[in-house]
């Protein structure tokens, strides 16, 4: 009996049916595909994109190369140098951090006293030279003028849980 | 429905006016055909998207409507590299006979009473020639290209279409059997009435016979192991770039279309419209009447049935579809011949009581 149930389902080819049910359903299910260049996901304040470093509010910059984010990198791909300048306060003369050692852990951030080293939301970013992937000083400074409100904006968006 | 065509010729010299008429009836058949090609593979890639819950292609033209195009200037501008060990004669002729025969089997599909550009008496004898003579084009690429993979493909194609077209001859045995006639317009006529009389219903199995040969014969998935791109790569196909292998492709896809037709013809009472009955109804009555838009819209459904198959299966393994294909389908159609004979035979109404 059971042979011949077996052969019915086979010849009305019914699980075949239940498949195509299946994929007939998913033909008008509502699509979820980003469309990347032009929509994109909302991304967390905590997000450890492209490195920058901040100033304080009266324009000095907030390093004091205490080199903790150097001591800490799981990569080595933090290098500074740093003198004693006229008014006697330590800050870096070199600051660059290899982007192709770096590993977007975010211990720099976290080992940071003075909240100077961040990582961005930036992560829309390429090299066209070699030698571009080192972020010097000067051009991690830029980036954090050009987005201090955003980095503001984030650091206290997540200050109750740091 | 030549009539006014050749009155229009008439001033040309006999033979000279029945070439031009033909050569007219055949570009008049072929532009909208490739065009439909070319649309179907949009159609693929957007339908299998769409179940794949993805948006397919839309980028090029709205909705991505302008790919097909794109991807013709892409293929058309590529290499056509043959190999160092290939048969070059037979390396470039393979292609074209693939598409040949695809295109030269739609010289007698009836599209409508009167749109066919042949109305030859053995048409469907025709057809099951032109059909499996494309399997030429394929063993020829594999064997020319002189590849290990495209030889595996060819091998594979050729043991499947062997199978797959015994069983599909019968299933058209069937139908030749029920209509009486080779004649494809005649087999059509023979289904007159409504959709209950359409020889899907009393030839059921043979219908979906037909249309899983169908499927097999033109190698697509679920049972495309001639290509099988997890296998053998591209299967007999792997050697030729730019546009012969578009011409496979177009070769592939007409033939999709060939049998999406040919399973309206035969089982589904091609133009008829299933409620014949409703014609005299004012304004909407012409809908309901016979004519070439009942054709094209079960032609539409077919087209859909390949891609939403191809969206669903997996692929065959190839010992089970030889078993299909040998220890299924032939003893199904032979048995059905049987019931078929005796049906008509005892003149079973509503079908056979006429004949």
């Amino acid at each position: 009996m059971s042979k011949i149930g077996h052969y019915a389902r086979s010849f009305l080819l019914l699980e075949l049916l239940q498949g195509l049910r299946l994929t007939l359903r998913y033909l008008v299910s509502e699509k979820f595909t980003v469309q990347y260049p032009e929509q994109k996901t909302p991304k967390s304040p905590r997000f450890r994109g492209l490195h920058a470093l901040r100033r304080y509010p009266n324009g000095e910059e907030r390093c004091i190369a205490c080199k903790l984010c150097e001591a800490v990198c799981p990569a080595l791909a933090i290098t500074i140098d740093s003198e004693r300048r006229a008014d006697g306060t330590r800050r870096t003369t070199r600051y660059d951090i290899d982007l192709f050692k770096c590993i977007f852990c975010g211990f720099c951030e976290e080992s940071c006293p003075v909240d100077s080293i961040v990582e961005t939301r930036i992560h829309e970013y390429h090299f066209e030279k070699r030698g571009e992937n080192v972020m010097t000083k000067d051009k991690l400074l830029a980036i954090g003028d050009t987005y201090e409100k955003e980095i503001a904006a984030d650091r206290l968006a997540d200050s109750l849980y740091r | 429905m030549p009539e006014p065509l050749a009155t229009a010729l008439g001033w040309l010299p006999h033979e000279l006016g029945l070439l031009v008429e033909a050569l007219i009836k055949v570009v008049a058949l072929l532009v909208p055909l490739l065009v439909t090609v070319a649309w179907f593979t949009y159609a693929e890639r957007k339908v299998i998207g769409y179940m794949q819950v993805r948006l397919g292609p839309n980028r090029v033209g709205p909705k991505g409507l302008l790919q097909p195009i794109a991807d013709a200037m892409k293929l058309m501008f590529k290499e056509f590299i043959v190999p160092a060990g290939a048969n070059r004669f037979l390396f470039v002729v393979a292609p074209v006979i693939s598409l040949t025969t695809a295109l030269a089997a739609w010289a007698v599909v009836p599209f409508s009473d009167f749109l066919v550009v042949a109305d030859i008496n053995a048409g469907l004898l025709y057809v099951l020639a032109m059909t499996s003579l494309g399997v030429y084009g394929v063993i020829i690429a594999g064997w020319a290209s002189n590849s290990k993979y495209a030889l595996l493909g060819a091998m594979r194609c050729a043991a499947q279409i062997v199978a797959y077209e015994i069983a599909m001859g019968f299933a058209l045995v069937v139908v030749l059997m029920a209509a009486g006639s080779l004649n494809l317009r005649e087999i059509v006529l023979a289904q007159e009435g409504g959709w209950a009389q359409w020889f899907w219903l009393p030839l059921l199995p043979m219908f979906v016979v037909y249309v899983i040969s169908g499927i097999a014969e033109t190698n697509r998935a679920p049972f495309d192991v001639a290509e099988g791109e997890s296998e053998i790569v591209a299967g007999f196909h792997v050697e030729y770039s730019g546009m012969a292998f578009s011409v496979f492709f177009i070769a592939e896809y007409t033939n999709m279309v060939l049998i999406s037709a040919l399973t309206v013809i035969m089982f589904l009472g091609g133009w008829l419209s299933p409620f014949p009955g409703l014609a005299d109804l004012a304004f909407v009555g012409w809908i309901f009447a016979p004519g070439v838009h009942w054709f094209i819209g079960k032609l539409v459904f077919f087209m859909f049935l390949y891609l939403w198959l191809r969206a669903t299966f997996p692929r065959y393994r190839y010992d089970q579809i030889m078993r299909l294909g040998w220890k299924v389908f032939i003893p199904l159609t032979i048995i059905w011949i049987v019931v078929v004979g005796i049906a008509i035979m005892v003149g079973l109404p509503p079908w056979f009581d006429a004949a």
